[in-house]
């Protein structure tokens, strides 16, 4: 590491968060660097292109204030690094990785790049472990496991906090060494109430003292969003492989996060996808979302939670399509059934979890457990189908099996989507086993003969 | 020859532009900057140079030297693919560390494999010609072949024995009396494909044991099918579940800018899992291929050809080879980003005005074809598509649809019922229906081309109803209309409905297809007749039989299909109570 190289009044030109600068030393590309300005306030950069002449730095935070004399650049050498080690836990962090607690600086163990290395995929092991979060639409119908990436999907105003801060505070393995975990807590670009309740909901668990915070809040520059996730990743992968420490990681508003990715890219004057967004919204989000999982031979794991809030509601919009494309399921809620005055209000056909099939079922949960949620997926589907025929048609128009499915789809939302306080995967189950046993048997064909005898047998329709 | 060299002058992320007086060609490969990082010349102008680098360029400075390789971009084509995993480049990453490292070496671990020769000294040897045989305790057997640039007499072939898969095996004397030794292995150009002596029309069907696919809408041995799809529709599982299942010889199982967790459980799930045709360990028949999404950008664009020129090595050696990409839409957004940092003017959604000329170029690879030996092999190609917000508009997907042959359309709300495969049977189309009636004429039904219009029928028809009964409610639909949503919605359960984690339903035989095919036939035609007697539809719709129908692809087995003719019997039966019960109602 070259410490001190500074580079004074080389400064060409300041365009948005760009400044130019006469190439008097030589760096390398995505090294960073520290911009001082005439009051001594330190700003952080990163050298984004490179030619023979001028070196481009994309400055991390406010340029406001910046003139082109005056103004000193240290070149670190390196490319941004975040010094982690154990004292980390139950820390704030800004979203560029600085104390803001009042309390001392961390003691470094490591120092990581914070743009982490893509972990190779033959060194990965199969996320397996069953993680029971106490909500049904989770645990039952669309499983969390352990080194996952599971974003939830909302929008505005809907309890997407609240269930995070639930999940966090629940989550568990089954009849297994819980082993140490560890929770990673990223504020992108929300507000201070958003973060103060996560903090004090923690607290109120004790749980503060496995949790690190990073807040970048919607107060600070939308430049350093980029670099928050990439800190407070860097801090779960060292809890994780290096520690030993099974963590979740919580982001919240990942739509924040693209938005000033389109900022950015938009002053670098890239040429724009859908929606303004760069073309390579896709492998940037990937950089972050695939920081997730299990390595072979260490014994932590990193599973992911991100949040993000639908624009307008619309799943289709690049930010949750893109990630839909890169994480392993996801979690939507719905307006409506907020509406209705459903908690969680999961919206379970769009919903899925992609590893769900390794990790339930013989051997994992329950032997009937992919089965039963099979059913219950045909079955709600065929009474939302059936909701829409009778939008129309009323309830008359429809044959008697039909208006079963009806009133079974009522009492799903009601009973199964809707709780008031945590149950354990085999509450859930027997809270599915009982909806379907208002069901004709020969209707339920996604299980078994045995299944059937098992299970809704012996029980009077309810 | 000396190395021509270039320094580099200005940096973008993954794309490069050095200065340089040397001669560089274009598509050349070049080693960039002290780490010496894999990268490929893409434009040439007057003493400059772009390059695009495969892999991350974090720390590399102008003025950093690079040097030309004076060959294009190739990967090394030899018996160790088989079983293994390699990134974008056809490098090993088995056995490398927890995290893909800038600027790793293109080395193998320095195996032996055991060779066999199948020439003797004096042999004149064409181009692409079988010199030897590989056997691997752990893969399939294989055929060593000459590049298909190298011909000549044999001077001398090693003892049968084991030996490095570089280590120069033969001697041949070429034209103009020029020596030249070969290896096991040797290296092709990735973007150049390997010649054969002739194309021959598509032949038989890649058969995938999936009903959906090869009952309605089967591909042939040699075909190109794209299957897009939006996110959570199944591509993944249904692209895995061909890997597993299909009849092809050799399976390339190229994950372009997909998720590590899937590569690590194809990793993890293919050794334990048998080939249904030949019973040995499906991993020994397979090559996979990953660059994970995180992983860098401009190598994904490499990994889909390095995938095919795999794939045409075996197809070389006589095999039927299987392609499976997903996703080439990932493909396709790294020649955007790439076409973005050039600064060449965008064509549509900011993809590159060339996109569809290279998939052209990577979906004519595809081929049923006679070697330069004389065998015959095939190459399939399977290409997911994801398109943005599941619109099937969009460039990648509208230009693939002009290429391919099949066509699976992933339906959302199937997916979201969990009804797998999301297949949708109205959306989809085969274009390899003539040249495969002959294969269901040999298993037993020379009646398949009509049946599997009858079922397409039922399903268009049942579209249609769905649609009026919104307006009418459906119990107000005549006798007729109802059999006719019975009888399509029996189908899609009982038929294209296919769990591919059901131990027995996996993989359906092309026997059992017929049964299962002929059985709802049987149905159909009963329910007909029925109808005719007036049987009232309410009482057809509430058979307890209906049950054993829906469940009979997890229920009955490739091994008991007797079973169907009970099942048939039963069926009969069943109407005659009906129909018994409708004349004494009316009686």
């Amino acid at each position: 590491m070259r410490a001190d190289v500074y580079a004074v009044d080389a400064a060409l030109r300041l365009e948005g968060p760009l400044l130019f600068l006469r190439r008097t030393i030589r760096c390398g590309l995505n090294e960073a660097v520290e911009i001082e300005d005439d009051a001594g306030r330190i700003r952080l950069g990163r050298i984004a292109a490179l030619d023979h002449d001028t070196v481009t730095v994309e400055v991390l935070e406010s340029t406001s204030g910046l003139a082109l004399s005056d103004t000193r650049v240290r070149f670190l050498g390196e490319p941004l690094k975040f010094a982690v080690g154990p004292d980390m836990l139950g820390r704030v962090f800004d979203g560029v990785g600085r104390v803001i607690d009042g309390g001392p600086p961390v003691s470094a163990a490591r120092t990581l790049r914070i743009d982490g290395q893509a972990i190779n995929p033959a060194a990965r092991d199969v996320p397996r472990e069953f993680i029971e979060t106490g909500v049904s639409t989770i645990d039952l119908m669309n499983s969390l496991v352990r080194g996952q990436k599971l974003p939830i999907f909302s929008g505005s105003g809907l309890p997407h906090d609240q269930l995070a801060i639930q999940i966090a505070q629940q989550a568990r393995l089954l009849d297994a060494d819980q082993g140490e975990f560890a929770i990673v807590f990223v504020a992108i670009g929300v507000s201070y109430d958003t973060a103060e309740r996560f903090r004090t909901a923690m607290e109120g668990s004790g749980a503060l003292e496995h949790t690190v915070l990073f807040l970048n809040l919607a107060s600070d520059s939308s430049t350093q969003r980029l670099l928050s996730p990439r800190y407070a990743l860097t801090a779960a992968e060292y809890l994780a492989f290096v520690e030993g420490k099974h963590v979740l990681v919580l982001m919240t508003d990942m739509t924040n996060y693209c938005e000033a990715l389109r900022e950015v890219s938009a002053s670098h004057g890239e040429v724009p996808s859908r929606k303004g967004f760069p073309g390579y919204l896709y492998s940037d989000l990937a950089t972050l979302y695939e920081r997730a999982g299990r390595i072979k031979t260490v014994p932590g794991s990193v599973t992911q939670l991100p949040i993000l809030t639908m624009p307008s509601d619309d799943i289709t919009h690049p930010i949750p399509d893109l990630t839909g494309y890169i994480t392993e399921g996801q979690i939507v809620l719905d307006r409506e059934l907020d509406r209705a005055d459903i908690y969680p209000p999961v919206k379970v056909l769009p919903s899925l979890s992609r590893l769900m099939k390794d990790s339930t079922g013989e051997g994992y949960t329950h032997a009937d457990h992919p089965a039963l949620a099979n059913q219950l997926y045909a079955a709600y589907a065929r009474a939302v189908h059936m909701r829409v025929l009778a939008s129309v048609v009323g309830r008359e128009g429809l044959s008697e099996i039909d208006r079963l499915f009806l009133d079974f789809g009522a009492r799903f939302e009601q009973e199964l989507v809707h709780q008031p306080g945590a149950r354990t995967l085999d509450e859930s189950m027997e809270v599915g086993w009982r909806l379907l046993r208002m069901l004709p048997r020969a209707e339920l064909y996604r299980l078994s003969d045995r299944q059937i005898a098992q299970h809704l047998a012996a029980a009077v329709d309810s | 020859m000396s190395v021509a060299e270039a320094k580099i002058s200005w940096i973008n992320g993954p794309v490069l532009r050095a200065s340089t007086s040397d001669t560089f060609r274009i598509n050349e490969a070049a080693l960039v900057g002290r780490q010496q990082l894999l990268g490929e010349v893409i434009r040439i102008d007057t003493r400059e140079l772009v390059i695009q680098v495969y892999e991350d360029t974090t720390g590399l400075r102008p003025g950093d030297p690079v040097l030309g390789t004076g060959s294009a971009l190739s990967v090394k084509l030899g018996p160790g693919l088989l079983g293994n995993i390699f990134d974008g480049l056809l490098r090993p990453l088995s056995g490398e560390g927890q995290y893909v490292e800038p600027g790793a070496k293109q080395t193998r671990a320095a195996q032996t494999y055991a060779f066999h020769p199948t020439v003797k000294p004096g042999d004149r040897l064409t181009q692409g010609a079988v010199f030897g045989a590989v056997n691997r305790p752990d893969a399939r057997a294989q055929r060593c072949l000459l590049p298909p640039d190298c011909a000549g007499e044999v001077i001398s072939v090693a003892q049968p024995g084991d030996y490095a898969e570089d280590y120069p095996v033969c001697v041949l004397r070429g034209r103009g009396d020029q020596v030249r030794e070969v290896a096991m292995s040797h290296r092709w150009p990735v973007r150049t494909p390997r010649p054969v002596a002739q194309r021959i029309p598509v032949e038989g069907p890649l058969f995938t044991g999936q009903r959906v696919l090869d009952t309605m809408f089967p591909l042939g041995c040699g075909g190109r099918a794209a299957m897009p799809g939006g996110f959570g529709t199944g591509k993944t599982i249904l692209q895995e579940t061909l890997a597993k299942w299909c009849d092809a010889e050799v399976i390339v199982y190229v994950g372009c800018g997909e998720r590590g967790n899937e590569m690590a459980g194809v990793l993890h799930e293919f050794p334990q899992l048998d080939d249904p045709h030949t019973g040995r360990p499906l991993m020994e028949r397979t090559v996979i291929i990953a660059n994970t999404s995180n992983m860098p950008v401009a190598a994904r664009e490499a990994s889909i050809y390095t995938a095919v020129t795999v794939g045409e090595y075996f197809r070389d050696q006589g095999m039927r080879v299987a392609l499976m990409a997903d996703s080439t839409s990932r493909w396709a957004e790294a020649l955007r980003e790439v076409s973005g940092r050039l600064g060449e003017l965008p064509g549509e959604a900011g993809y590159p005005a060339y996109l569809s000329s290279r998939q052209a170029d990577f979906y004519e690879r595809a081929a049923h074809v006679r070697t330069l030996d004389g065998h015959l092999g095939s190459l399939s190609i399977i290409g997911a598509v994801s398109p943005p917000s599941a619109d099937f508009s969009e460039p990648v997907t509208t230009h693939t649809k002009r290429y391919v042959r099949c066509f699976w359309a992933l339906d959302p709300a199937r997916a979201q019922a969990r009804f797998y495969p999301a297949v949708h049977p109205l959306q989809s189309y085969s274009q390899d229906l003539e040249v495969l009636r002959e294969f269901w004429t040999q298993h037993g039904n020379p009646q398949w081309t009509e049946q599997r219009r009858r079922f397409l029928g039922l399903l268009e028809e049942q579209a249609r109803l769905e649609r009026m009964a919104r307006i009418v409610g459906k119990d107000a639909l005549p006798p007729r209309q109802q059999q006719v949503l019975l009888c399509a919605e029996l189908i899609n359960e009982a038929f294209l409905r296919q769990s591919a984690f059901s131990t027995i339903d996996r993989f359906c035989s092309p026997e059992r297809q017929i049964a299962m095919m002929q059985t709802l036939v049987r149905f159909i035609d009963l329910s007909e007749a029925a109808l005719a007697q007036q049987v009232d539809m309410a009482e057809l719709a509430t058979l307890p039989l209906l049950r054993r129908l829906r469940r009979m692809g997890e229920d009955i087995g490739d091994e008991q299909l007797d079973q169907f003719d009970a099942l048939r019997r039963d069926m009969e039966a069943a109407f005659i109570q009906l129909a018994k019960r409708g004349v004494a109602d009316a009686g």
